[in-house]
């Protein structure tokens, strides 16, 4: 161990290119990764990933102490940090569920009258965003 | 000779130009502290982006496989300018100079057979180079970032750019805007965003037992191919943020002086007001006493 057993926290941080929005040590967190949700322990092997829109679970002991939705972004772990770059973070205690399937039905519709293929799928990935937040909310699976 | 009546209104239309000038002053002094600690809040960002870009920074001179915003186009026929100026006026030399910098930008550009394509942020920069250059302008954006100034606002304007870029529409895209020094100089600033230019190599490249060495996931272009527009938008963003910062420092300064001038001449009017009241009373008297001696 690098520390010592006394300090085997890992510090999290969340980035915002407005703000530092989170910087704190943790038991452990868990994070979106593109290719499935991983969590990151004291001295876990240095890794880059990019992040899918979903859910960063914060961890104290065995109790989750915060949840985070974020709307993708990267994510950079050495053996004593984790840094998560996004562009939108909001804890998911603050998002209003009507307001999330409001939104989601919204793109739904828009995607629709979408003409070009540029516009289908750039409105196609604020879909899949928003249905993730309605998913993350709601803890219900959305059907597509 | 103006009257006295004359002077008594010059005075005070010029006390009242000094007010609103001194207010201006205060409220560029107040929203420039804002802005400075908008730009410095992007600090940790920058430092970490620019850090997982350094790390996969090697993929960055592979022709076959890096990106086409990192490889280009290899050509640079068509260029792109983004011109950050303000939708304000009575900032001093803010809008002049940057505008100035980008005429000659432009003419030195053309003048080498390369076409140019501008893309204006604000009013005043539009306004100005419409007049010679109108037709070069493909887009402008006015009232960006009203109230504040966010993320969002860059990303607008850097969808735009890499649609542009997806459409073959230029080659070599740069950013024109006022670099925050402090309150009295603002440095007119260069930059090129597309292709992106390299960050010098990192030292652990060298040296592999230095830092740690990574793992990626799913895999080093991924990563890269999502990191670099990522980091265009912010580069806009930081752009952006200077750009409001040096602003309101330009007008505080411009405001301070005008505040300044105005104070010189309710100086000089005042005393030039004295000055004809005395010569009018002497006159008076005069009349009044030679009056008296005539009898």
């Amino acid at each position: 161990m690098r520390q010592g057993i006394m300090s085997n926290k890992v510090e999290f941080e969340l980035v915002s290119p407005e703000r530092l929005l989170v910087s704190q040590p943790v038991d452990m967190v868990v994070v979106p990764g593109t290719e499935g949700y991983f969590g990151v322990l004291y001295d876990h092997i240095p890794v880059m990933a990019t992040l899918r829109s979903g859910v960063i679970d914060i961890y104290e002991g065995n109790r989750v102490a915060d949840r985070i939705f974020i709307d993708g972004g990267f994510c950079e772990v050495s053996h004593t940090t984790c840094t998560v770059l996004v562009e939108t973070a909001i804890k998911l205690v603050d998002i209003d569920p009507a307001k999330a399937q409001q939104e989601y039905e919204n793109l739904k519709e828009d995607l629709e009258d979408a003409k070009t293929e540029i516009e289908r799928t750039a409105i196609g990935e604020r879909l899949e965003i928003a249905r993730t937040k309605v998913e993350s909310v709601t803890g219900q699976p959305v059907k597509l | 000779m103006p009257s006295l009546k004359d002077l008594k209104n010059r005075i005070a239309s010029v006390k009242s130009t000094q007010k609103i000038t001194a207010a201006m002053k205060m409220v560029a002094a107040s929203k420039l502290r804002r802005a400075q600690e908008q730009a410095e809040a992007t600090r940790p960002y920058a430092e970490r982006i620019s850090h997982m870009l350094e790390t996969v920074a090697p993929y960055y001179y592979d022709v076959d496989t890096g990106p086409r915003l990192v490889i280009g186009t290899g050509s640079d026929a068509v260029q792109l300018l983004i011109v950050i100026t303000s939708d304000r006026g009575l900032c001093g030399g803010f809008n002049s100079s940057i505008v100035r910098e980008s005429r000659r930008r432009i003419q030195q550009l053309q003048a080498d057979g390369k076409t140019v394509k501008l893309i204006c942020v604000g009013r005043k920069g539009r306004d100005q180079l419409k007049r010679d250059y109108g037709k070069l302008i493909v887009h402008s954006y006015e009232d960006l970032g009203k109230p504040r100034l966010s993320f969002a606002d860059a990303e607008t304007i850097t969808e735009r750019v890499l649609a542009m870029y997806e459409g073959g529409e230029y080659d070599v895209c740069s950013v024109v805007y006022n670099r925050f020094k402090s309150v009295i100089s603002q440095i007119v600033t260069i930059q090129q965003l597309v292709p992106v230019p390299a960050p010098p190599p990192k030292a652990s490249l060298e040296n592999p037992d230095e830092g740690p060495t990574y793992e990626f996931e799913p895999d080093e272009e991924t990563l890269l191919t999502k990191l670099v527009p990522r980091n265009l938008s912010f580069q806009i963003y930081r752009a952006l943020l200077e750009s409001a910062a040096s602003e309101q420092g330009a007008r505080m300064s411009a405001m301070d002086n005008a505040t300044r001038n105005a104070s010189d001449m309710i100086n000089k009017l005042t005393l030039n007001y004295n000055r004809t009241r005395q010569a009018v009373i002497t006159k008076e008297l005069i009349e009044i006493i030679s009056g008296a001696e005539a009898l």
